[in-house]
């Protein structure tokens, strides 16, 4: 990837907002620690370049994002205010979803953020109902749906494939293959190890990327993007990435080896860009210090927020149902 | 007024709908250029051409997905199931989005869509394709199930259904879509969760909604001939559920037999047989009787599936329990 073909400050904005979630992520896990946080609670941590590269190719006043429940980095990107992001973790009246979603429901549809979905697959056809939504009014627009390696058996996901083709449906599938569906090793359970060939059944555009490299992935999200913004054709691409952390809180990832650990640590998307932005002259030690002192202060101010805000009172629960 | 079809009312709601709304729109499996599985869309695809008439492929949780997804962004879909059968491959869908997307966003989003087609048994089917479902889907918080046995109350109410602002289960059924009855040419609609009194009597309540209404009006006129004169509430509606209605004739009749073509247990008809015992006890002369399918799956044989399901004989023994008395001593 050729930094020059970029803006300097698209490039720092890339490495800012992967250095928030990877603030974020980590003060989540640390308010999971001290029990402010309860449930199932997955994060991002390892797999920042994937939204971050992803969405900066999108323009989301006309474009949508779902994905799954490891969605935290996703909302954060989309704009989503990380008071309100981690007031919801904290399952206050102040959180996105006041407090009714948790950590695997946020939602911002003000910034065209729809989810935060907690069960394996099942949004990917919602994704392509916003599709068809664009599609059936004519507009402009694009939908990005993320899902993990873990979603990509599931019969939704070649159901909606298969009718994104037939119907034209400007969509992007992107799934995040961070090569464990909680603790099963995707080559375990999948008859093919490069998930891009699926795309081939139905005749979908489909190629893996690196999805540790931001630039990467924006470059390929971009070329797909545009082939449904201007032909009406969805894409799949498959985004080789890697969760540093177990698959929830709970989870003490015993199914690899640190080695393995240790060696993906070294493709960190963050440390990468980084480098690579450094070695360009483009960024100074001293400037990340600062960067990465404000993603810490945006965070804190996150925790300090959530812990202030009030708890949904009890006859909310019988709010929100139907409209 | 002219004389409708059941299946041509539904067509009517549709159509209108769809003249009325651009945002309306179907989709499902034949429902376009053949004209509906069971012609209940027919001449829609020429009228409103392959955009808002869309055939999908045999994938009930794929395109029953798509819909929601397009009714959270601003559309209005109609979903045809073929069968209320099929609709179990998209109960992830149903349950966990149409139902939840609402919640879990905190009121960020609505789910205006409709899901419908033919439930409950038909003939020489199986158990496969003869189920009524509609328990199923009112156990569920989020959804609306709405359930009319005549072509005036099959078009109004979906009408209202379509302008819901929510998801709405709506049961129809294989045999009722022959059924006859007046639909005024004027546009009406009706409200949701409002029951209608099919037929009023004194003695007797006997409660039903959906393809049971002809058996219970068939016994009330038999036990009109023995002097009984029963009220009938046709619940027409499931969720909301209008619980005055059923509580005022049953303060009136002091007895009820509930007829619902669903399995037993944890049924509709256990769950209003309950709401019963617990806000009219006072008013109650004998148990609330519940007249339901056999608990088992529908066999393929004749004789056996008509008794497999609720049948006339079966409410009139029904009410002689709820009068302590035999039919025809009731004086």
């Amino acid at each position: 990837m050729d930094l020059k073909n970029h803006d300097t400050g698209f490039l720092l904005k890339l490495l800012e907002q992967m250095l928030l979630i990877r603030r974020f992520e980590e003060k989540a896990a640390q308010m999971y620690g001290l029990r402010k946080i309860g449930g199932f609670c997955h994060l991002y941590i390892g797999q920042e370049a994937v939204a971050v590269g992803s969405i900066a190719a999108l323009d989301l006043g006309k474009d949508y994002v779902l994905t799954g429940y490891r969605d935290h980095g996703h909302a954060l990107v989309c704009g989503m205010s990380p008071n309100a992001a981690m007031a919801e973790l904290f399952g206050k009246a102040t959180g996105c979803s006041k407090g009714k979603g948790g950590s695997m429901h946020l939602f911002d549809t003000e910034h065209h953020m729809y989810g935060g979905n907690g069960i394996v697959g099942g949004h990917i056809p919602i994704a392509a109902g916003v599709a068809f939504k664009i599609k059936y009014n004519a507009e402009a627009g694009v939908v990005l749906c993320y899902f993990g390696d873990g979603a990509i058996h599931q019969g939704v996901f070649h159901e909606t494939l298969n009718m994104a083709r037939i119907w034209n449906l400007p969509i992007v599938f992107i799934c995040e293959n961070n090569q464990y569906g909680m603790g099963t090793d995707f080559r375990r359970v999948s008859s093919v190890l490069d998930f891009s060939v699926m795309g081939g059944s139905y005749e979908v555009p489909a190629k893996q990327v690196d999805g540790m490299k931001v630039l990467e992935v924006y470059e390929e999200t971009a070329k797909a993007v545009k082939l449904a913004r201007e032909e009406g054709m969805p894409s799949f691409l498959e985004m080789k990435t890697y969760r540093y952390r177990g698959h929830s809180m709970s989870d003490p990832a015993r199914y690899r080896t640190k080695e393995e650990l240790d060696e993906n640590r070294r493709l960190d998307p963050i440390l990468m860009h980084k480098q690579d932005l450094i070695a360009a002259g483009l960024l100074t030690e001293d400037e990340y210090k600062a960067m990465d002192k404000r993603c810490i202060a945006i965070c804190d101010e996150a925790v300090r927020y959530a812990e202030e805000s009030p708890v949904p009172p009890l006859e909310a629960m019988y709010e929100d149902i139907l409209a | 007024m002219p004389v409708i079809t059941y299946r041509e009312a539904i067509r009517q709601a549709i159509d209108e709908e769809m003249a009325r709304d651009e945002r309306v729109f179907l989709m499902g499996e034949e429902v376009a250029r053949y004209n509906g599985a069971y012609k209940v869309s027919q001449g829609l695809l020429d009228k409103y051409g392959p955009r808002r008439v869309i055939d999908t492929p045999i994938t009930e949780a794929g395109f029953t997905g798509i819909g929601i997804g397009a009714a959270m962004a601003g559309l209005r879909p109609v979903v045809e199931w073929m069968t209320f059968n099929f609709s179990l491959l998209a109960l992830d869908q149903v349950i966990n989005n149409a139902a939840k997307l609402r919640h879990m966003s905190g009121g960020q989003v609505s789910i205006p869509i409709v899901f419908r087609g033919p439930n409950g048994p038909a003939e020489y089917l199986s158990s496969q394709h003869s189920q009524a479902l509609q328990s199923l889907f009112a156990h569920i918080p989020g959804l609306l199930v709405v359930a009319p046995a005549t072509p005036y109350d099959a078009k109004g109410l979906l009408k209202t259904a379509i302008r819901n602002d929510n998801p709405v289960v709506f049961l129809e059924s294989e045999l009722m879509y022959s059924w006859q009855g007046e639909v005024p040419e004027r546009e009406y609609t009706i409200p949701l969760g409002k029951a209608d009194i099919k037929r009023q009597g004194r003695d007797v309540t006997l409660i039903t909604y959906s393809k049971p209404l002809k058996l219970v009006q068939e016994a009330a006129q038999r036990l009109a001939e023995t002097g009984v004169e029963a009220e009938i509430i046709d619940l027409r509606s499931i969720r909301p559920l209008d619980e005055e209605a059923v509580y005022s004739s049953v303060k009136k009749t002091n007895r009820c037999v509930i007829v619902d073509e669903t399995w037993p247990f944890a049924s509709v008809a256990s769950h209003v047989g309950w709401l019963i015992s617990c806000n009219c006890f006072d008013y109650l002369d004998a148990p609330v009787e519940i007249v339901t399918s056999e608990d088992v799956p529908m066999p393929y044989n004749h004789r056996l599936e008509l008794e497999v399901q609720p049948t006339v004989e079966k409410i009139l023994r029904a009410v002689e329990r709820a009068m302590y008395k035999p039919i025809g001593t009731f004086q």
